[in-house]
């Protein structure tokens, strides 16, 4: 069974023909090519496939390409902003060394970001809950907290 | 303004926060295909039938392949003789998970069908997964050709009975360093090419040098036919230096389907199929007097290896061994060894590698002693450190001569950060006050083996030196490109050596750039492992860019008509101290040193390139004190660490901000071992019942604490750069300090010792009885 899905990803519309089954993580990584957004596990505990879907923070692995038809994708490769052209959410993490491998990061700052659009001033507590859902293995988290209040800091300044 | 001891932003971020960072999943040329495992759904089983049939009929599979396949190739590299892993298990499995034959297709959905296609006939043999189980008398063998399942024993030397009688007090434990999955969040992967012009495969993988040597060998072609790319790498954490049999598979698969072949683990695969660390038992003794001076002390360890021998895995107790008397002047230490194999996932290096598993059990036995004597632990462990005085310091084992340190202003500076009799105070305050949590200290004071290595001690691991390599090359702008023959995979390595270099060198750090991860550029290499990176090439760099400097000061002075002597070099250009204004660009005489018309007499065009393979004399010794507070809810169990102070000694630091980095990445690997992480297997059938992040659980950002960190820096005297190394540090510091605290908070209900992980059901049983016991 295929459906012609057609899913609109940081602004730019990709249709194409794909069988039922296909996640939105393989439609956005091997039919979009945008291979910014990370699989790191198959059960949604990790979070490193997080994108945003009308706004809200999803887990790509877990949605059917045929569930977003029709609907706004953003990924990591659609966040810009004033410094230096990434947004202060992945400046924050530059500043704050809150990345190290960098491979579960993209869904880390899809996180943040709606983290943010949602609570503009969260608490170190309200940050570390909103991420949940994101493992990280290399930071410990710390750092990561303080990328977010580095960005936080930075979204009032501005 | 030097940059080494600077907190410089890394190079390696922009890339990565963009998505715009290659991953070898992320690859996908022309006409790719997809290839998946069949694995063993029983623990321990001899393969009668497999039915291929069904899955070949499916549009889009390539083809299917079994052991038989393979025979014309050898078993994989680094085995014991005769008990060698195949590359598909061949008539037996050994653990559930283990790879049976393999399917390419066109997409990875339909591989997957054609991996549900293939029907297995086993008869199921009994399965062993723990150490006592494989060790009974009637235990079934993996191996039966070898008689037992006790693959290797070392013994002890001298039983230690005279020196424990002479002690006035002797104290028995034993402990379990459970087994960890590693979990890299980049699982495995490869990409095989084998074309017209030779082999180019990409993989995740910690040393592409060390993969190279070995996959050209397996398959009989010229090693500059065997490329290996390792792009960016999702971690690795010790689990990327495994020779995985996908490595050698994917290869023969792009050489017979004529296609490129890409294979990527699912997680659920990745947990089964990727070592596994830890997995030791370990039967202590301790001898000490009545003021908790430590004399003697006795270390027998059993290291579980999993179904077949990895060779780091028979590594791991080495280094336990090696390492069994932590930072503590004891006259007699002995150890032995001996490595089981059972139904499980095999066994190989994972953050620290051994180190961790010596780490807990002398400062589980320290704090031991603290209680048996009465003695606070802080005292115990002052009266038994090592004095910096006492350096270099000889070890109960020869090859370990610990480099530098300063074990008391580590404690020192670790009790005033963590606010010692503060907290002891409010551990008193609280513990009659049902209302409030337990609360317990607890230290960990240690010393790790880091910076591999001297010449030897990576080729017992079957890497081709132990040395590392550099080349430095400028280009004709006087811009800078490193090769490195590291591999790093999250450290930040393109970010140190840059520093390195700038200072040396003068030019710029932004005018420098890093290569590494290709063997068909970089000269030679032996990769990212066992706390290397910066002692090592961050050595040889430092090296290199002096000897090149020499060079170009030569071409400088021609060009100024000025004495190289009199020249110095910063800011991308030569100047002569004392005549401001008389200078040169690094870019004029970068270019002239291409322009023999330009060139001094004694010097050829081209002669700005420099290479060193840095040899160290010695390990090197990282050092610390780590302190913690938990706090422990009474009604539920659950422990909550409250404060958790990381003193460092990793020798000079390059970059205060990475170096902090990696041991916040280290603890919390360390705290998720202590009090969540554990592989477990049904012990009547073999079944792994933790093979997902469900029901394996990995700390996410609510779980784990902020940290306080301090450092004191005693400069390595092996290395021109002072560096230790801190990769590991973390994860083998922090387990002790957490369990230590608990055990700390439990002592008044007669607790001297709890395993991990500390799961609040283990404390809330301690807890239940104890209440019990007092109505």
């Amino acid at each position: 069974m295929t459906t012609r899905v057609n899913i609109s990803i940081n602004a730019r519309r990709y249709e194409y023909e794909v069988e039922d089954r296909t996640l939105l993580v393989h439609f956005i990584r091997e039919q979009a090519r945008l291979t910014g957004t990370h699989i790191g596990c198959d059960s949604s505990n990790c979070g490193a496939c997080t994108v945003l879907l009308d706004g809200q923070a999803v887990k790509s692995c877990t949605l059917l390409a045929v569930q977003a038809d029709g609907q706004n994708v953003s990924t990591v490769e659609g966040l810009t902003g004033s410094f230096n052209g990434l947004s202060p959410i992945q400046e924050g993490f530059r500043q704050e060394h809150g990345l190290q491998c960098g491979y579960c990061t993209p869904g880390m700052l899809m996180a943040c970001t709606a983290l943010l659009a949602e609570n503009a001033q969260p608490s170190e507590s309200e940050i570390r809950h909103a991420l949940e859902g994101n493992i990280c293995r290399c930071t410990g988290y710390e750092m990561i907290v303080r990328s977010v209040q580095w960005a936080a800091a930075k979204q009032v300044q501005q | 303004m030097s940059l080494v001891g600077a907190r410089v932003l890394r190079k390696e971020d922009p890339r990565l926060l963009t998505g715009r960072a290659t991953f070898v999943d992320d690859l996908l040329p022309a006409n790719c295909t997809f290839a998946q495992f069949i694995v063993s759904e029983h623990a321990h089983a001899d393969i009668r039938h497999i039915d291929i049939s069904q899955a070949l009929q499916i549009p889009g599979v390539l083809g299917v392949w079994t052991a038989l396949d393979f025979r014309d190739y050898p078993d994989l590299p680094g085995g014991l003789p005769d008990l060698e892993r195949p590359p598909l298990a061949t008539g037996r499995v050994r653990w559930a998970g283990e790879p049976i034959a393999v399917v390419v297709a066109e997409d990875r959905y339909i591989a997957a069908d054609a991996v549900a296609a293939v029907k297995i006939d086993y008869n199921v043999l009994p399965a062993v997964s723990t150490i006592r189980a494989a060790l009974a008398p009637d235990a079934q063998l993996l191996f039966p050709q070898h008689g037992s399942n006790c693959l290797v024993t070392v013994p002890m030397l001298d039983d230690l009975d005279r020196a424990m009688e002479a002690c006035d007090e002797r104290a028995q434990l034993r402990v379990v360093n459970q087994r960890c999955a590693v979990v890299p969040i980049e699982t495995m992967a490869c990409l095989a090419d084998w074309n017209i012009d030779g082999l180019t495969m990409w993989a995740t993988f910690q040393a592409p040098h060390h993969l190279r040597n070995k996959v050209s060998a397996w398959l009989n072609i010229p090693q500059n036919q065997c490329r290996i790319i390792t792009p960016n790498v999702g971690g690795g954490f010790g689990a990327k230096i495994v020779f995985a049999p996908e490595f050698f598979i994917m290869p023969l698969l792009s050489k017979w389907v004529g296609r490129p072949v890409k294979f990527s683990q699912s997680r659920t695969e990745a947990m089964l199929q990727m070592t596994h660390g830890r997995d030791q038992e370990h039967d202590l003794e301790v001898g000490f007097d009545r003021n908790g001076r430590i004399k003697a002390l006795r270390m027998v360890v059993t290291q579980n290896l999993g179904a077949y021998a990895d060779p780091t895995g028979l590594g791991l107790p080495v280094l336990t061994n090696w390492m069994a008397g932590g930072c503590y002047k004891i006259a007699k230490v002995q150890t032995a060894f001996r490595c089981v194999v059972t139904n499980t996932t095999p066994v190989a290096a994972y953050r620290g590698a051994g180190r961790p598993e010596a780490t807990y059990a002398v400062e589980r036995l320290v704090d031991l002693v603290a209680r048996r004597t009465g003695i606070d632990p802080v005292e115990v462990r002052r009266r038994n450190f090592i004095e910096p005085q006492d350096f270099p310091y000889e070890t109960h084992n020869k090859a370990v001569i610990y480099d530098s340190g300063n074990f008391p202003a580590l404690m020192d500076e670790c009790v005033r950060l963590l606010d010692y009799e503060t907290e002891r105070k409010r551990q008193e305050a609280f513990r009659n006050d049902s209302s409030k949590p337990l609360i317990g200290i607890g230290f960990s004071t240690w010393i790790e083996i880091a910076g591999f290595g001297p010449n030897g001690s990576l080729e017992g691991f079957g890497h081709l030196a132990s040395w590392e390599s550099t080349q430095i090359r400028i280009h004709p702008d006087g811009s800078a490109t490193i090769f490195i023959g590291s591999a790093p995979h999250g450290q930040g390595t393109e970010t140190i050596v840059s520093q390195i270099a700038s200072d040396e060198l003068g030019i710029s750090f932004d005018r420098i750039n890093i290569v590494y991860g290709d063997t068909g550029t970089v000269i030679q290499g032996i990769g990212t492992l066992g706390s290397r990176s910066t002692p090592m090439v961050g050595s040889a760099t430092k090296v290199a860019s002096q000897r090149l400097l020499e060079r170009a000061k030569k071409i400088a002075g021609h060009l100024l008509e000025a004495s190289e002597d009199d020249l110095v070099v910063a800011d991308d250009s030569f100047s002569v101290r004392g005549t401001p204004g008389k200078k040169v660009g690094w870019a004029d005489v970068a270019l002239a040193s291409f322009q023999p018309l330009r060139l001094p007499p004694e010097l050829q065009a081209g002669t700005l390139e420099e290479r060193l393979f840095h040899e160290s004399p010695n390990f090197s010794y990282p050092s610390g004190a780590y302190g913690c507070v938990v706090e422990i809810d009474r009604r539920s169990g659950k422990v909550r660490v409250a404060k958790m102070v990381l003193i460092d000694d990793c020798g000079t630091v390059i970059n205060p901000l990475l170096a902090e980095g990696q041991v916040h990445g280290g603890v919390a690997q360390g705290i998720a071992q202590a009090l969540f992480e554990e592989m477990q297997y049904d012990p009547s059938t073999g079944q792994p019942i933790t093979s997902n992040l469900i029901d394996y659980l990995i700390p996410s950002a609510p779980d784990l604490p902020n940290y306080i960190a301090g450092r004191v820096n005693t400069p390595c005297p092996n290395n021109p750069l002072g560096a230790k190394g801190i990769g590991e540090s973390g994860a083998i510091g922090s387990p002790p300090a957490v369990v230590n605290a608990i055990v700390d908070a439990l002592s008044h209900f007669g607790v001297e010792h709890i395993d991990m992980p500390v799961l609040p059901e283990k404390v809330w049983k301690v807890l239940s009885t104890a209440t019990k016991g007092s109505t």
